[in-house]
């Protein structure tokens, strides 16, 4: 359906979408990019955090006691994940750590399962952010247009933390050359356990943000995973202005790709990942990292 | 990611070895003309037949989906499988009611089953069945919730001359161009739903309208969207769009700020288990339920249920079952109250279901008084006019589809629930045959018995 009202619908909407697989895809970036550790448990942790912020909700009545518990929850997960499996794993093969966090998932899916059921569990949006707003070429829910500011104010903190803390130049710089950085006597060890960390919550704070607008179940991880996977090989993998952009990147060529042919959406995603892989296989902003 | 097999009950005990070995020694020390006389008569192998009827009982491999997109429906059949065994073995009323020569099991032989999780992946059912048949010389098969998976066990079912009796599966396809001599439907085809619902939809919100249609992109979803559009358009409806999605897509904005944008009066809802779930929630967030109306054509299991907030008010769907059937079929009050003693909950559709289908198997069984498969499936095909939960039903032997009525439900209003589960009035139950479109319509050819 090619109108000019649809498209420009379809522009806006792929922003919208484009902005939350940026700040999914950005816990998934930081964390390879420092550790090295694909984390295929990133997809469940995601879910996690929907469920986390579920559970306060339903204690609460909340929206942001919802945000804020589940995403310090997900801190304290990622941090003791990372104590107690991940690190062992660091000095392991590239399959070891596939396996090991593909495990680790599967426990997480199933043991929300156990608790919560199979069937879907629904988080309403703050009352201020229901309904819908008219943008004048479209209506748009109210709720979808503040997660784009609040995915932007969290990237925004991201960037903060990456780009104007010492935290944040030890992580750069050991996605740089993590061998120099073990070598100037820097407790890269503690460095990790806080990256691991902060990319746990992010994808937990993704998770409860995203819970308004799917409803949760405890696949809702995976769809996002591979989405996720698909953005960081555009942006550049370890990179985390290559997840924002590859994020936006992703989210247009869905909701454009619909408009010609719905059927098509997702595997254009696909082709344009495999076109990028072919022209450049680092990535459009990667950089040569750890390897 | 997230899948896990649950067969517990394959898993032979110690003491069950012992007694296996024994049998099997037995069976050994015995002329091998007599043991093969006692278990085939005059009929040769055929599949795993005669192992797999050959001790005190028998085996049902069933693969369901327990993770993924229709995981809720899935654990929902199980439930009905599971109380149908556990009738069928018990010799319960209400299966004898339906098999009237049942006594206790199926021939007098204990069913025993094992369960796999299909995430409703043909794959997956296919590899899950293929060593159920192996290892476990299963006699009859069971499972889907996803027609693709029901169109590759159909296939299955006629290469290893094992039955197999569908679960939800309302694609055309499953006993039209796909149907096999060993496969049996007891819900209905997406034709037959078009047929009930059509002119009901029509009669509610007249001629000539503007369809937008959200369709699943599998044999399911083609064909189902096909029934409704080939119906309606004989009242002047036309489509204005018609959304194809992946199953299990994580987002629906994309295809719904189509479907806004469209001039659609009605939106078709033709996704299924969760996709259902998310597409309705996201289309009233995104205020195209206030301009249209919405039509659910092949009813979901646990729908009105998932997505709360009155969503289904006045929403119509063609089912197999609803729960208030009860109180005009007394075999639908047993079913109903045996199986929220069992559960907890009333029953939907996918569990009736799955109940019936084993139900008629067993009688099926029992007429042809044994487990050979060529004869089980002549007594399928025999007509006989069998007592279900929704009145009588009978197999048409050109296709293996059940007979059987048809309900049309329509939505509550939230104030008008008389209890938490009462989320549907039944509006119309229309017998089936009038309903179906002729036998080869769709390209079925059976195949051969042996």
């Amino acid at each position: 359906m090619i109108t000019w009202p649809n498209f420009v619908s379809q522009l806006f909407n792929g922003l919208a979408l484009g902005a939350l697989l940026a700040l999914i895809s950005s816990g998934l970036t930081i964390i390879y990019g420092t550790l090295g550790v694909l984390n295929l448990a990133h997809g469940a942790m995601f879910m996690l955090g929907g469920y986390a912020g579920y559970a306060a909700y339903q204690a609460t009545g909340s929206y942001l006691v919802a945000v804020l518990a589940g995403t310090l929850f997900m801190l304290v997960v990622g941090v003791v994940m990372e104590r107690v499996i991940i690190r062992h794993f660091y000095a392991r093969p590239l399959e070891d750590q596939l396996l090991v966090t593909f495990g680790l998932a599967i426990c997480i899916v199933e043991v929300v399962r156990l608790a919560f059921s199979s069937q879907s569990m629904s988080v309403p949006p703050p009352s201020l952010l229901t309904g819908i707003t008219s943008l004048g070429f479209m209506l748009y829910p109210t709720y979808r247009l503040a997660v784009v500011g609040i995915v932007a104010v969290a990237l925004l903190a991201l960037f903060l933390v990456l780009y104007r803390t010492r935290l944040g130049m030890i992580v750069r710089a050991g996605i740089e050359d993590s061998v120099m950085v073990d070598s100037l006597g820097i407790n890269v060890d503690r460095v990790f356990m806080t990256v691991f960390g902060i990319g746990a919550m992010a994808a937990g704070f993704a998770g409860i943000v995203n819970a308004p607008i799917v409803s949760l179940t405890p696949e809702v991880g995976e769809a996002i995973l591979v989405q996720a996977f698909v953005v960081i090989v555009i942006g550049g993998v370890g990179s985390f202005p290559g997840a924002v952009v590859g994020g936006l990147i992703a989210g247009e060529i869905i909701s454009l790709t619909s408009m010609v042919n719905p059927a098509y959406a997702y595997v254009m995603l696909f082709a344009a990942m495999t076109l990028v892989l072919m022209l450049r296989p680092r990535g459009l902003l990667g950089t040569r990292g750890r390897e | 990611m997230g899948r896990r097999n649950h067969d517990s009950r394959v898993n032979p005990t110690r003491r069950e070895l012992l007694g296996a070995g024994l049998g099997v020694a037995g069976a050994l020390a015995l002329p091998a003309g007599l043991v093969r006389q006692a278990f085939a008569a005059d009929h040769p192998p055929i599949g795993p037949w005669p192992a797999s009827a050959s001790g005190d009982s028998v085996f049902i491999g069933i693969a369901v989906p327990r993770t993924g997109t229709y995981a809720v429906q899935g654990e929902d059949e199980l439930k009905g499988w599971q109380l149908a065994v556990e009738h069928i073995n018990a010799g319960n009323p209400l299966i004898r009611q339906i098999s009237p020569r049942t006594k206790k099991g199926v021939l007098g032989k204990e069913v025993k089953y094992g369960v796999a999780d299909s995430a409703a992946k043909p794959n997956d059912a296919v590899q899950a069945e293929q060593r159920f048949i192996t290892q476990n010389k299963a006699v009859l098969m069971t499972g889907s919730t996803s027609s693709a998976v029901a169109v590759a066990l159909n296939k299955l079912a006629q290469r290893e001359k094992v039955l197999y009796v569908t679960g939800i599966s309302g694609s055309n396809d499953t006993t039209g161009k796909d149907c096999v001599r060993y496969g049996f439907r007891q819900c209905f085809y997406g034709q037959t739903a078009a047929a009930a619902i059509g002119p009901v939809v029509v009669k509610a919100y007249g001629k000539n309208r503007k369809a937008a249609y959200l369709t699943p992109d599998y044999t399911y979803g083609h064909t189902v969207t096909k029934s409704m559009q080939d119906y309606l358009s004989t009242a002047g409806w036309t489509t204005v769009t018609n959304q194809v999605a992946p199953l299990g897509a994580p987002d629906y904005s994309s295809y719904l700020l189509n479907v806004a944008n469209s001039g659609a009066d009605v939106l078709i809802n033709v996704n299924w288990g969760h996709d259902a779930v998310l597409s309705i929630q996201q289309a009233q967030r995104f205020g195209i339920l206030d301009k249209m109306k919405l039509v659910v054509p092949y009813q979901v299991p646990f729908l009105a249920r998932e997505v709360g907030g009155g969503l289904l008010t006045d929403v119509y769907a063609a089912t197999g079952f609803w729960w208030t059937l009860q109180d005009k079929y007394p075999l639908a009050k047993m079913f109903v109250d045996a199986f929220e003693a069992k559960y907890g909950y009333k029953p939907e559709w996918g569990a009736n279901n799955a109940y019936m289908s084993f139900a008629l198997w067993a009688e099926a069984v029992e007429n042809a008084g044994t487990f050979y498969p060529p004869d089980v499936i002549k007594s399928f095909e025999a007509g006989r006019k069998v007592q279900s939960t929704v009145g009588e039903v009978y197999f048409r032997k050109e296709d293996h589809q059940l007979v059987r009525p048809v309900v049309v439900v329509r939505g509550k209003k939230p104030a008008e629930m008389k209890n938490k589960e009462d989320f549907y009035d039944v509006v119309e139950i229309l017998p089936g045959l009038p309903l179906m479109q002729k036998p080869d319509a769709f390209g079925c050819n059976l195949g051969d018995y042996a």
